[in-house]
């Protein structure tokens, strides 16, 4: 079977090669990258710019978007054909690319929140492995501990007050540098698309900015949720006083924070929010003002054929809806939780109208093109660009903090 | 403890002492390597140019058939290196088109294809006009399918055909996304971008394309647009042709006579 044919349906006049070749994990492709620049600005707000309120989730979306990271490769990966040779992007990359710069700018990028991280915890790295080399008969999983922290201080014990200054002033300079760098990995990824003349939906140069803007909208619904869940943890396992942490305060206490640092970060999302909605709308408009060649078929799709996926989904309940409930007055973390699911469900739904939608009509400008996404999987193809691949790469990035989260705590005292 | 003066001292030795090894690698680009190891190693003599006079061609589907077995694009795969498209005006101003099975088997049936099986009936009165179009690909000037790939696997011959590296390929399908002309797709055994190469297995060897040699109405031609004397080149010189999506940019080198404005 032809790549695409399984899960793509034709109507009226569509030339024989074309397909939804694009298909759900290219979808998350953007996704991802978004929710990874979105966490590490929002990190950086606290590192760089000193807003103090965001201290607390500063240090948790930075190891998020660590986690986050690999999981940005991994639907490339699950969508290539010959997935063994993905490596070639990076080994012999072809500059006129716009997915070659995926190399330069991913392990960049990597480099600098890797580094950023082990200066925020280069003192407790440093603390641990002391620590754990002056005890007496360890027991295998202290002896591994051992191991991991000696080699994570990279032979630098110097944790004087000068010594620490100083790593304060690399972690702003590296946020610093992080911002525009995560930018443009996620602009970047919009260019990608933009950049595709063949494609009338695609091709703007708002694209990049539409995408890094409601990549920084993601990335923060994300690590609010994400810290409202590790919080309700902390919460419940104060209040039965089971705590494996040395840090665990009252459940009041944690309460108060919680409900104080979401306050804060959800007037940046909101403030993000707008400036997604605005560009989103300025580029329809703009669109149907001109009304160029291609936008009859365009208009067909938008106000047709994805009304539903564009203004219900997308801008009403992914936009609209969360938009309202985090303006009303007594914001509750339960709303919260209620509003950035419905936001990362809008920006995913937004992924999807670009990416799923500019392949929903034909070159000729006169057929459509409808998408089936294959849930139950009856081949690897059917799984890998199926529902059960696009879980797959949702799951990993939680287990991939988990697993961080054991060396790197992000709720610790004393870090900076 | 290392201070700064000796920290950088080092920096500077480490990266002059990588510089020297690292400068005899010399970045290639495939275009050079391909010239180098031609005859030529310059210009070529040769650009390859296609004509196709929609005047003359019936929809027989004997060229597509042709090239599905050149060409070696499983025959019943939904997918093809050249098709052949039909239009049908009516006199109410209505524009049908169709390419069923990419009109492998040509066209049996006057009942247009509208997909998801289902088809449209018009009545010979009401036809204002029709004609066929083949299609294939525009061997661009200033090709975007190589523009984009990521790895350089698809690039473009000194004589103007696009070509794809099977063994290097990677498969992401930037390339189909960024051709205006639908003429890329993955090739269902080899799982890599595939695209119509003028047959140039054929050209280079002298030989006409599969599709020129099987149209029995002399409706595909190929030439070499350099060469003064070329029949084909003499006719897009001196005849009225236009080619198509010229907006894109890309300089398509397939040239067409006849055909219509609701042809795209």
């Amino acid at each position: 079977m032809v790549h695409g044919e399984a899960w793509t349906v034709k109507e009226l006049f569509v030339t024989p090669n074309e397909y939804i070749y694009w298909s759900v994990q290219i979808v998350m492709y953007p996704f991802m990258t978004g929710l990874v620049a979105g966490a590490f600005v929002l990190s950086s707000l606290y590192h760089v710019f000193g807003i103090k309120q965001l201290k607390e989730i500063a240090r948790f979306a930075l190891v998020f978007s660590l986690a986050l990271l690999p999981v940005a490769m991994m639907p490339l990966q699950l969508h290539l054909q010959q997935p063994q040779r993905g490596i070639e992007v990076f080994l012999t990359p072809h500059f006129t690319s716009a997915i070659a710069a995926f190399g330069i700018v991913f392990s960049t990028y990597g480099a600098i929140v890797a580094s950023e991280i082990w200066f925020v915890y280069r003192k407790y790295i440093v603390e641990t492995a002391l620590a754990l080399r002056n005890k007496a008969d360890k027991s295998t999983g202290e002896k591994i501990y051992h191991l991991i922290f000696s080699l994570l201080t990279l032979g630098s014990y110097d944790i004087s007050e000068k010594a620490l200054h100083q790593d304060e002033k690399a972690v702003k300079i590296l946020a610093g540098i992080g911002i525009p760098v995560a930018c443009f990995l996620h602009g970047y990824a919009g260019f990608i698309f933009g950049s595709v003349k063949a494609n009338a939906l695609w091709m703007t140069p708002l694209m990049p900015v539409i995408f890094i803007m409601s990549a920084v909208v993601s990335g923060i619904a994300l690590c609010m949720l994400t810290y409202i869940v590790v919080m309700e943890i902390r919460k419940f396992l104060a209040a039965r006083k089971k705590t494996t942490y040395e840090t665990y305060e009252s459940t009041e206490e944690i309460k108060g924070i919680e409900i104080n640092v979401i306050k804060m970060t959800a007037k940046y999302l909101l403030f993000f929010l707008i400036f997604a909605i605005s560009l989103e709308l300025l580029d329809l408009i703009f669109r149907g003002y001109t009304a160029v060649k291609t936008w009859d078929i365009l208009r067909s799709v938008i106000y047709g054929k994805d009304f539903l996926d564009i203004f219900v989904f997308q801008y009403g309940i992914g936009n609209l809806l969360p938009f309202i409930l985090f303006l009303l007055p007594g914001l509750t973390i339960r709303r919260t939780v209620v509003g950035v699911l419905l936001v990362l469900f809008g920006v995913f739904m937004m992924r999807w109208n670009v990416v799923i939608g500019g392949q929903s009509f034909s070159l000729t400008f006169a057929g459509f093109m409808h998408y089936h996404l294959p849930i139950i999987p009856h081949d690897i193809e059917t799984f890998k660009e199926g529902l059960f691949g696009a879980l797959l790469v949702i799951i990993t990035p939680f287990v991939l903090f988990w697993g961080l989260n054991k060396i790197f705590p992000v709720f610790i005292k004393e870090v900076h | 403890m290392i201070n700064r003066r000796d920290f950088l001292k080092n920096a500077v030795k480490g990266i002059a002492g990588l510089a020297l090894p690292l400068a005899a690698i010399e970045i290639v680009s495939p275009r050079k390597l391909f010239a180098a190891k031609g005859e030529t190693g310059k210009e070529s003599k040769i650009r390859w140019a296609f004509l196709v006079d929609t005047y003359k061609c019936v929809g027989c589907g004997l060229c597509v058939k042709a090239c599905k077995l050149e060409n070696e694009v499983p025959y019943d795969a939904n997918v093809t290196r050249t098709w052949v498209e039909r239009y049908v005006l009516t006199k109410d101003g209505r524009v049908f088109a169709d390419t069923p099975k990419g009109a492998r088997d040509g066209f049996t049936t006057s009942k247009i294809d509208l997909g998801e099986g289902k088809f449209q009936d018009i009545k010979k009165d009401d036809i204002q006009k029709a004609f066929f179009v083949p299609k294939l690909c525009n061997q661009c000037e200033n090709p975007p399918c190589v523009q984009v790939c990521p790895v350089g696997a698809t690039y473009q011959a000194p004589d103007g055909v696009v070509l794809v590296d099977r063994k290097w390929c990677i498969g992401c399908g930037y390339c189909i996304m960024a051709c205006p002309y639908g003429v890329r797709f993955f090739h269902p055994v080899y799982k890599v971008a595939e695209k119509c190469n003028f047959c140039y297995h054929r050209i280079t060897k002298g030989l006409k394309t599969a599709c020129v040699q099987a149209c029995p109405f002399g409706a595909r031609m190929i030439g070499n647009i350099k060469d003064p004397n070329d029949p084909v080149s003499r006719i897009i010189r001196n005849e009225r042709v236009s080619v198509l999506k010229d907006e894109y940019g890309t300089r398509p080198q397939v040239y067409y006579i006849g055909i219509s404005r609701e042809v795209i």
